[in-house]
Order: structure tokens, then sequence, then C-alpha cells
């Protein structure tokens, strides 16, 4: 047991100086995805169970695969803010910094590998 | 972090229940929480029967009942019995409230009370809110100027005056941050909802002159961004205040300093 003060256990390591431009980051990716996911669901939904030729000539026009492209970079940000609040919420200790660094790489993985299907199947 | 089981030495047990006062006809049941650190007993809860024919119209009225005629060894905070002291805050049949602001009659069935949820308890109803407290004086709950004292007071018009009401009111109970799912698993770090009402009442004053040191203090991503707007606090305050209010509209000024 530490014997601290009331005062300096509240206080603990003061402010990270840090925080809203994650929540800002947040309610911004929040707004693109509100526009973003029905676009998405439209032009994916629509190409869906269509022989691969017609799919690559549908992707190889701009809209539908920069639609695409901007759903899986936006998405996969915005998961990964939100699975970090999560991991900060529940878990503590290293396994917090090991599950908030484990989750940034399975995030920018499944946008590097989103983005690389779509630019294949647009060129 | 989060704990989703109690720990052994907390888990709750079936108490004593006391004798049926005679002649009753209006006979209400309270299941009390009890916790006596000097026995090394797990906290048991004990049920006590209260005639209403014989008992005042609050919570409290039964609790004080309780003490001086069935059970006096029952432990638990009062002073004001009227809602400003906050001294009473209890969890009665799941909700957070001051006792002596809320109704005997607003429970239908047997009355469940317990201390404030996720705090270490002293004694029976009483828990310790000593990091609270310590979190409300960490907020600088008091006017900061760097002008020279004026040679009367620090004049504020009738409308600014006016933005204070819904925070002034705080009776610092505590009812609200111990709803918080937050400030349960996050409450070393968290300021939880009366602290950030409070550092809002401060920061929108217009005699202020700390505003951008107040913000600057909050700007973390766990003592004021665990807040996640789940409205318990709001939907608890034996008040009728807004803590979820206070603290988006400290967010809303974060990002307005900085967008």
């Amino acid at each position: 047991m530490a014997y601290l003060t009331d005062r300096k256990r509240a206080a603990g390591l003061g402010s990270a100086k840090d925080g809203t431009e994650h929540f800002w980051n947040m309610t911004i990716s929040s707004y693109a995805l509100l526009v973003l996911v029905p676009l998405f669901i439209f032009t994916f939904g629509g190409i869906l169970g269509a022989p691969y030729e017609k799919v690559v000539a549908y992707f190889a026009r701009p809209f539908p695969a920069i639609v695409a492209g901007l759903t899986i970079l936006v998405g996969f940000m915005h998961f990964n803010m939100g699975v970090r609040v999560l991991i900060e919420d529940y878990v503590g200790g290293h396994a917090r910094q090991i599950l908030i660094v484990a989750m940034t790489c399975v995030s920018y993985a499944a946008i590097a590998t989103g983005l690389y299907a779509i630019v294949k199947l647009a060129i | 972090m989060v704990e989703l089981t109690l720990p052994k030495n907390s888990r709750v047990t079936v108490g004593k229940t006391w004798p049926k006062p005679e002649g009753a006809t209006r006979l209400k049941t309270f299941k009390i929480y009890r916790y006596d650190p000097d026995n090394g007993d797990n906290p048991r809860v004990d049920i006590y029967f209260v005639d209403l024919d014989k008992c005042g119209p609050m919570m409290l009225d039964a609790l004080i009942k309780i003490k001086n005629e069935i059970d006096p060894t029952l432990t638990f905070r009062r002073s004001c019995r009227e809602g400003i002291c906050g001294s009473c805050a209890m969890n009665i049949g799941g909700i957070n409230t001051l006792a002596c602001i809320y109704g005997i009659d607003e429970v239908p069935g047997d009355v469940a009370i317990y201390p404030l949820p996720h705090m270490p308890v002293i004694k029976d109803l009483v828990p310790d809110l000593t990091h609270f407290y310590a979190q409300h004086a960490s907020i600088m709950p008091w006017l900061e100027t760097k002008t020279n004292r004026p040679a009367k007071e620090w004049r504020q018009s009738i409308e600014d005056r006016k933005k204070l009401d819904g925070l002034y009111e705080c009776v610092m109970c505590a009812s609200c941050s111990t709803a918080c799912p937050s400030y349960w698993w996050n409450g070393d770090r968290y300021l939880g909802p009366a602290a950030l009402l409070h550092a809002y009442r401060w920061i929108i004053d217009s005699r202020d002159e700390a505003t951008g040191e107040r913000l600057d203090q909050l700007e973390d991503p766990f003592k004021l961004y665990r807040c996640h707007t789940i409205m318990n606090c709001t939907k608890t305050c034996p008040k009728g205040l807004n803590p979820a209010k206070s603290i988006a509209a400290i967010k809303q000024m974060m990002v307005e300093r900085r967008v």
C-alpha cells in the first residue's frame, strides 16, 4: 500500500492533453459512414452474385470502386477507434496496451487487404 | 477494469429476519444490506418489518424508525432530511437516490436498500467517498481569477447567472457517479458525472478566468472521455439535474477551441 494523499491519487499522472482528436475523428467518421454505408450497400448489393467478368467491369468504374474503397478505409478506421475505447473501458494493465496494438494491426491489415482487392479489380 | 463478479469476501449472504411489530395492519418489508468490518463476516441482507401507520412517509423515516425501535446497530448517513446535504444517498429499489426525499410508496412491494454501488463500504449503508471528494477537489471548484480583485464584488449579468441554474444545485450525493458503468470500471481515472458537472459549472461561470486551464486539465481520454452518454447519471439524479448534458457541453467546447 502506498501512502499517497487522496488528492494525489485523484490527480493520477495528470492530463494526457489528448482525447478530443479521438472524439472528433470518431464523430466525423460516424457522419461519413452514415453516407457511405447506404451507398456501399446500394452499389455492392447491386452486383452481388453477378458473373466474375461483370463484377470486374463494374468495379473498373470509378463510383463503385471509390465508394467501396472509402467504406473500407473509413469503416475500419472507425472500427479501430471504437474498439480502442472498448478495450480501454474493459481491460486494464499491460493487456490493455497489447490489445490496442493488436487491434490497430488487425484494422490496418483489413484496410490494406480491402484496398488491394478493389485496386486489383479496378485496374 | 471491469469486474463481473464480487470478490469472495463481498458476496452477500442471507441475514436475520427481525420480528414483525404486533397489531400492525399496514406492514412494509425492508431488505437492508448489512456489513460490519469488525466481525470479519461477509455482508448479509437483514429483513425488517415496519408498520406504515406509525412511520413517516419517506424512506429515511423508515430507516430512522428501524434504527430507533428495532435495530440500533443499523448504520447510515443522514443529516438535513430535505434533500440538501446529500448524506443519505443509497440504492433503494435499484435506484440511487436520497432516502429523505424518496417516498416509501414509490417502491411497490418489498424495499431493497443497498449502499451506493461499486464503492468500498465502510459499514452497512455507508460508502467510502474519499476518492469521489478528492476528484471533486481536483477540478478546482472555486472561482479562479487573474484580474485584480474589484472594489466591491465580481459582477455577473442576470443572463450569465442563469447559465448556472441546473448546475449549482448539485449536492454531491454521488448518486450519479455511482450509477455510471464507466465510473464503476474506471473510477480511478474517470472523474465521473458529479465532478464533471461541477467542472462545467466553473467553466461557464462568466467571472472565472481559468477556462482554458480547466479545459486543459480535462483534456484526457479517461478524465473526460470515458463518458459514453449512457445517461444513467441523468436518470438517477435525485435533484433532477442533467450531468450528461454538462459533459456533452464540455466536449463541445473542447472541439470548438480546436476546430
